[in-house]
């Protein structure tokens, strides 16, 4: 009989409180009449993600001294947790965004069945002590996405971006795995404190299966020059699950970068941390002058999220305590700002019904103050204005640079920061010093743009006039990011130390 | 007490943005602030032991222990005096922007008030990276006065004006990362010198575009020309003077090699600023265009004050923010009210004003009268105190700085003569009143303060550096 190995279920409880919910709200997706699918599947997923997060965070507060569990192919360490944190408050609220996106609602039980498992898989993966769960994990949460992506069949761009999606994606995974592969037949080992024990300089094979696994997490993190499907993707998913994947799939990619990096390839940081610096300098240069020139509200805050990426990769890229701590703290404000920007953009384009461009944001802010201010907070922290926990973050990137030495990154990431201005302002100045008389709702001025089509059945929504539909659940979620994205700044103390013990789990 | 002096006009900008009130309640709310803001000015005025000087209620809490960064501020003798203009000049702009009913009054007033706590924040924060967030986040209500309430060119001008300074202020930030880590605090009490050309270049940078300087002052007449006066105020009776002080606070006293490194060029720069100012506002067709490049010779001339690093020009420099920030504060007011009357600010069309409207004639005159820094003016004092200063550094620029006296006598009187005398202008009609007792109680204040200053310019000279050795409390470093 083959030896049951011992398993730490409490460990595991945030993965399988998201499964419970997925099997529940699958169960449902069946069972439960029509007319309550909705609410009932979105109840088992926020509550699935509610419940991930108490278990993460009773895991954060006990797990003071990080240990593998499952035979050490899953880690529990503060790391893990905190990642996990942020994950869960990212899907609670993706999901009170989700809820009253006007779209055809005949699937709408499985579409919170899979960002429950989507979520369990990203919890997974920020586990993942070898080579095998690291992939399992990818994939898991991967093709969750890339249905989610498509399962508006309505939405004609939803489609192209799904297959775009796991096109790229399953290349990108590919090219993990065969890193994943490289790095086994060099050291002969999965695990990852393995592969450092294993692992021996200048060996072409591990380092040829370094670079693959950085590249292929690189795919995951949107980072360029591996971002090529990010914008599409982006602007063709249904905008709720935009905010979800900014916030949690970035966050996962890189925390999980940092983490394979750190513990399995110390030896190689001569190497890591230089490709990691010129890949974090491509997405600041090629984020930041895309979004330049980017009509469309979803597509620019697309190429921003590359170019944030580029800003954390440069904390990944130190390899340094500092750094991780940089990081760590960056994703909170980050993930806030992403989920609650994309959550104002969902609610301008349930109000419009067209997709979301500068033009059509004329006016916006006075029109509908909460969002209007809370929009312009989340932009002035993209482009790291005080007040704002991105502020902080970038301070934080910026210090970790330059006690690795690396003053000439500090520069790259303030230049890039001041041409980030430009389009974020540039949307402040759509949404505030443009009156709503000039508002452009013809639609076809944008090439890609969709025709407009009658949402949510009958009723055409704010075009046919009359206010706004009123969202409550949508507008609480948006000011909860707002009262994160402000909060981070003053509470610095607090997330520091958090990001501290979290970044002790791992061996600097 | 400094850090109610910062809290009271912020917590006020969230009431007023947060409670449903009609235009006059809000208004009314806003200038109550911004007078029991100027009641808790007065009160630290009169606590602050000019005595020993030095750093004086202070008050230090943890902000982020790991990279010893601080909530600290504090305030010193000159910050008292510069926190004094802003919160007078700010009142002055809340009144007349509640008199004059901007659009949107509930938006417009919490902004100002925002701004106020903001540019507080700024003369007294004493940890340099709370400087930074508080020199950024004057920039945020800043956009918005100028992008939602400016004239027809002003989504240009808050473009150009916000690329500009944020350039500066990310170069500095750049600075302040450097700087901060090497020293291992950011503390700016605590931190030490620094002989690092490129730091002090990076924070010169920033000064230089907020102040501005030649030849990094492209946003200035557009920002000045498109805001609303009081806005236009605000920029350069205040906010220019954040630049002066980040001069003198961080710039020559942090880092003394580099400045006498730098003081050639800087002086240089200044100097030109300062007669091709007086040249611009010599030529400028309209009223606000005067005061605009007027207020870019000023900043030159600050600029020389400061960077002589003596104790005439230091003393000098101090005396001359606070005089220019109420003058130009005055005149841009002025300036908003003659545009009401006659909707054009374009001085050919202007003229014969004086004619049956006393009370704006004496006010402009009075006003223009000090701006070009009569003998027994405050504006005089502070000017003479800086020639007199820079004069240590070599005659030249004496003479430089006295010709740009001269110059600037030859614009205010051309301003003033434009306005108030001549023919009656084709703009100006008999329906345009004199000023009203609403609008005489924004300026008069001002004023009444401009020629107390004159009386008794001694107040700020003598008062804003440790023992009166301006040039020693800076070698120290304000220890």
């Amino acid at each position: 009989m083959i030896p049951r190995p011992h398993v730490d279920w409490f460990a595991l409880a945030p993965v399988n409180s998201l499964l419970a919910a997925t099997g529940l709200a699958l169960l449902c997706a069946v069972l439960a009449p029509a007319r309550s699918r909705k609410a009932v599947t979105a109840t088992l997923c926020g509550l699935g993600y509610a419940t991930a997060l108490g278990f993460a965070v009773a895991l954060y507060v006990k797990s003071a001294h990080g240990h593998g569990v499952v035979v050490d192919a899953f880690r529990r360490d503060r790391l893990a947790e905190l990642t996990a944190i942020i994950v869960a408050g990212s899907g609670i609220l993706a999901t009170a965004v989700s809820y009253r996106e006007r779209w055809r609602e005949d699937h709408i039980g499985e579409y919170y069945a899979l960002l429950a498992a989507s979520g369990a898989g990203m919890v997974f993966f920020v586990g993942a002590n070898n080579l095998l769960t690291l992939f399992l994990a990818l994939e898991w949460f991967s093709i969750c996405l890339y249905i989610l992506c498509a399962i508006d069949r309505d939405r004609l761009s939803g489609l192209e971006a799904a297959l775009k999606y796991l096109v790229i994606g399953g290349f990108g995974s590919a090219v993990l795995l065969f890193g994943a592969a490289l790095v086994y037949g060099a050291t002969g080992s999965i695990d990852f404190p393995g592969i450092a024990a294993a692992g021996h300089e200048h060996d072409a094979l591990l380092l040829f299966g370094l670079a693959m696994l950085i590249a292929g997490l690189a795919f995951k993190a949107s980072a360029a020059p591996f971002h090529m499907w990010t914008p599409d993707v982006y602007e063709g998913a249904p905008t709720p699950l935009t905010a979800y994947m900014a916030a949690a799939t970035k966050t996962v990619a890189l925390v999980v970068m940092l983490r394979i990096l750190v513990t399995a390839f110390p030896g190689d940081a001569y190497v890591w941390t230089r490709a990691l610096a010129v890949i974090a300098v491509c997405s600041l240069v090629i984020g930041n002058y895309a979004a330049l020139v980017q009509k469309g509200v979803k597509r620019m805050l697309a190429y921003s999220s590359i170019s944030h990426a580029g800003f954390m990769l440069i904390a990944v890229a130190t390899g340094s305590s500092l750094g991780a701590r940089a990081l760590l703290y960056y994703l909170v404000p980050y993930a806030a700002m992403s989920i609650g920007s994309f959550a104002v953009v969902a609610a301008r384009e349930r109000e419009l019904g067209v997709p979301v461009t500068f033009a059509n944001m004329a006016g916006f802010g006075w029109e509908r103050p909460v969002l209007g201010i809370s929009m312009w907070a989340f932009l002035l922290g993209f482009a790291g204005f005080p007040l704002t926990g991105g502020f902080i973050g970038k301070f934080y990137v910026f210090a970790a640079a330059y006690r690795h030495g690396w003053t000439w990154l500090v520069i790259v990431g303030v230049l890039a920061t001041l041409v980030s201005l430009y389009y974020y302002l540039g949307l402040v100045r759509a949404m505030f010093m443009r009156r709503s008389e000039d508002l452009q709702l013809a639609a076809g001025t944008d090439a890609r743009a969709e025709p407009a089509r009658p949402l949510g059945g009958a009723t055409s929504g704010a075009i046919s006039g009359g206010s706004p539909p009123r969202d409550a659940l949508l507008q609480t979620a948006v000011v909860a990011c707002l009262v994160v994205t402000v909060g981070s700044f003053f509470a610095v103390q607090p997330l520091i130390d958090l990001a501290k013990h979290a970044a002790s789990s791992l061996p600097f | 007490m400094t850090t109610a002096l910062i809290v009271l006009p912020l917590a006020a900008a969230l009431v007023i943005w947060v409670l449903p009130l009609n235009d006059v309640s809000a208004g009314a709310l806003a200038l109550l602030a911004a007078l029991a803001e100027v009641g808790v000015w007065i009160q630290l005025a009169a606590r602050y032991d000019f005595g020993p000087g030095g750093l004086q209620f202070a008050q230090q809490r943890n902000w982020f222990s790991d990279l010893h960064v601080s909530y600290h501020v504090g305030v010193y003798g000159f910050s008292v005096w510069l926190t004094g203009l802003t919160v007078i000049v700010m009142a002055a702009a809340i009144a007349y922007g509640f008199w004059a009913g901007r659009d949107r009054l509930r938006a417009y007033l919490g902004l100002m008030l925002f701004l106020t706590g903001a540019v507080v924040g700024v003369f007294t924060a004493q940890d340099l990276l709370l400087f930074y967030a508080f020199f950024e986040a004057m920039m945020i209500p800043l956009y918005v006065l100028v992008g939602v309430w400016g004239g027809p060119g002003r989504l240009g001008a808050t473009l150009k004006f916000v690329l500009f300074t944020m350039a500066g202020s990310l170069l500095m930030l750049a600075s302040i990362v450097v700087y901060g880590l090497s020293q291992n605090t950011f503390d700016l009490v605590k931190i030490g010198q620094s002989s690092s050309n490129w730091v002090f270049l990076g924070f010169v940078a920033a000064f230089a575009i907020k102040a501005p300087l030649f030849p990094l002052h492209g946003w200035l007449p557009d920002a000045y020309r498109e805001s609303s006066p009081e806005v236009a105020a605000i920029l350069s009776g205040v906010v220019s003077k954040a630049a002066a002080y980040g001069f003198l606070r961080i710039a020559v006293t942090k880092f003394p090699e580099p400045t006498q490194h730098y003081r050639a060029p800087i002086l240089a720069l200044a100097a030109i600023g300062l007669i091709y100012g007086s040249l611009l506002a010599f030529r400028a067709p309209d009223i606000r265009g005067v005061i605009a490049y007027s207020s870019l010779a000023q900043m030159g001339l600050i600029t020389m004050g400061v960077f002589s690093v003596n104790d005439l020009g230091l003393d000098g420099s101090v005396l001359q923010m606070v005089n220019h920030g109420l003058v130009s504060a005055t005149l841009f007011l002025l300036a908003g009210m003659v545009e009401r009357r006659t909707l054009t600010g374009q001085l050919s069309r202007l003229g014969g004003m004086a004619r049956g409207r006393p009370v704006l004639a004496t006010v402009l005159l009075t006003t223009g009268v000090i701006a070009l820094a009569v003998p027994l003016s405050s504006a005089f004092a502070g000017e003479f105190l800086i020639l007199a200063g820079v004069f240590r550094h070599g005659w030249a620029w004496s003479v430089v700085g006295a010709v740009a006296i001269v110059l600037a006598a030859a614009y205010v009187l051309r301003l003033v003569s434009a306005i108030l005398h001549r023919d009656i202008g084709p703009s100006v009609s008999d329906a345009a009143l004199d000023l009203r007792p609403a609008e005489l109680g924004v300026v008069v204040p001002m004023l009444a303060c401009l020629l107390a200053l004159s009386a008794w310019p001694a107040a700020i000279t003598q008062h804003s550096f440790r023992g009166d050795r301006p040039q020693a409390d800076v070698a120290e470093g304000f220890k």
